[in-house]
């Protein structure tokens, strides 16, 4: 398995050609790029960190799981750090397998994954301003609990109930919001 | 000698009741704190969610923000009921948003 943090280009092709095998039947690519815009807004670049040391642990986890799970024969994770222009590759997941159905659910779950729990942070560069992407929430297993962490306030007041923290979840998955709705929403009735 | 006994002295009498965690800060926080990480001293037998606690009262510009994050300890996701030790190395994660866009 070829697991990376790099910090510099990644050279897509030379690693695709380098995963492929005699018993391989597929490979499958996904190569994420860096678009000109979020939602019309127009992007100049985007400044990656990482909590470095754990977020490769965590990219070493999920690709020994996809192996496991997926039965696919290999896999390649490699994700860039830094300042990224439009139409750069800032992640590039190879999945090599017998067969194509198992690459294909192998690395479409490696970067859905990825993007839910690798500690990984990107700020965007409009021409007009910069952000913090929002990210997608954390899977439930991975954040902590709100009511475990607010129940000994007494100024907070009680928790949210869990359908109030659903639909602010279910928002924020349609899109990578620059100005946070889903929060701010809970800010306001707060 | 005199210094190592004055040391363990002031050791004993600081050391016994509290501890030191390394909190780092990534992303939004990193920007609202101006800082990489904090050394933070907690009372010895803390939780993640007495940590929690303190950080919850500052002010970082984004409403909800503290309901969102993820602790990580030694570079382990964590949960809120498990007890930090002396040493520690304390992450706070806002959610991440690494790969590529939606």
């Amino acid at each position: 398995m070829r697991i990376e943090i790099t910090d510099g280009v990644i050279a897509a092709e030379e690693i695709v050609a380098e995963m492929k095998a005699g018993t391989d039947g597929a490979v499958c690519v996904f190569d994420g790029i860096v678009r000109d815009n979020t939602r019309g807004r127009r992007t100049l670049h985007l400044d990656y960190e990482a909590y470095r040391e754990m977020a490769l642990e965590q990219m070493r986890g999920l690709a020994a799981e996809a192996v496991a799970k997926f039965g696919v024969r290999d896999v390649a994770v490699v994700h860039r750090l830094g300042r990224l222009l439009v139409g750069e590759t800032s992640v590039l997941i190879v999945v090599a397998s017998a067969h194509r159905g198992a690459a294909f659910d192998a690395c479409r779950w490696l970067i859905d994954t990825l993007k839910k729990t690798v500690p990984i942070w990107k700020k965007e560069q409009f021409v007009d301003g910069a952000v913090w992407a929002d990210g997608e929430p954390f899977p439930s297993d991975i954040g902590l609990p709100r009511t475990s962490v607010t129940g000994a306030q007494s100024a907070d007041g009680e928790p949210f109930p869990d359908e109030i923290v659903a639909s602010k979840s279910a928002d924020r998955l349609v899109g990578e919001s620059v100005d946070e709705p889903g929060v701010d929403d809970v800010g306001r009735i707060r | 000698m005199f210094r190592g006994i004055q040391e363990s002295k002031t050791c004993a009498r600081v050391c016994f009741w509290n501890m030191r965690v390394q909190v780092l800060y990534f992303g939004v926080l990193k920007d609202a704190f101006g800082s990489e990480s904090e050394v933070l001293e907690l009372a010895e037998g803390s939780s993640v969610a007495d940590l929690m606690r303190i950080y919850r009262g500052r002010d970082v510009g984004r409403a909800g923000l503290w309901d969102s994050i993820a602790v990580a300890v030694n570079q382990e996701y964590t949960q809120a009921g498990d007890v930090l030790q002396e040493g520690d190395e304390v992450a706070l994660l806002p959610p991440v948003s690494g790969g590529c866009a939606v």
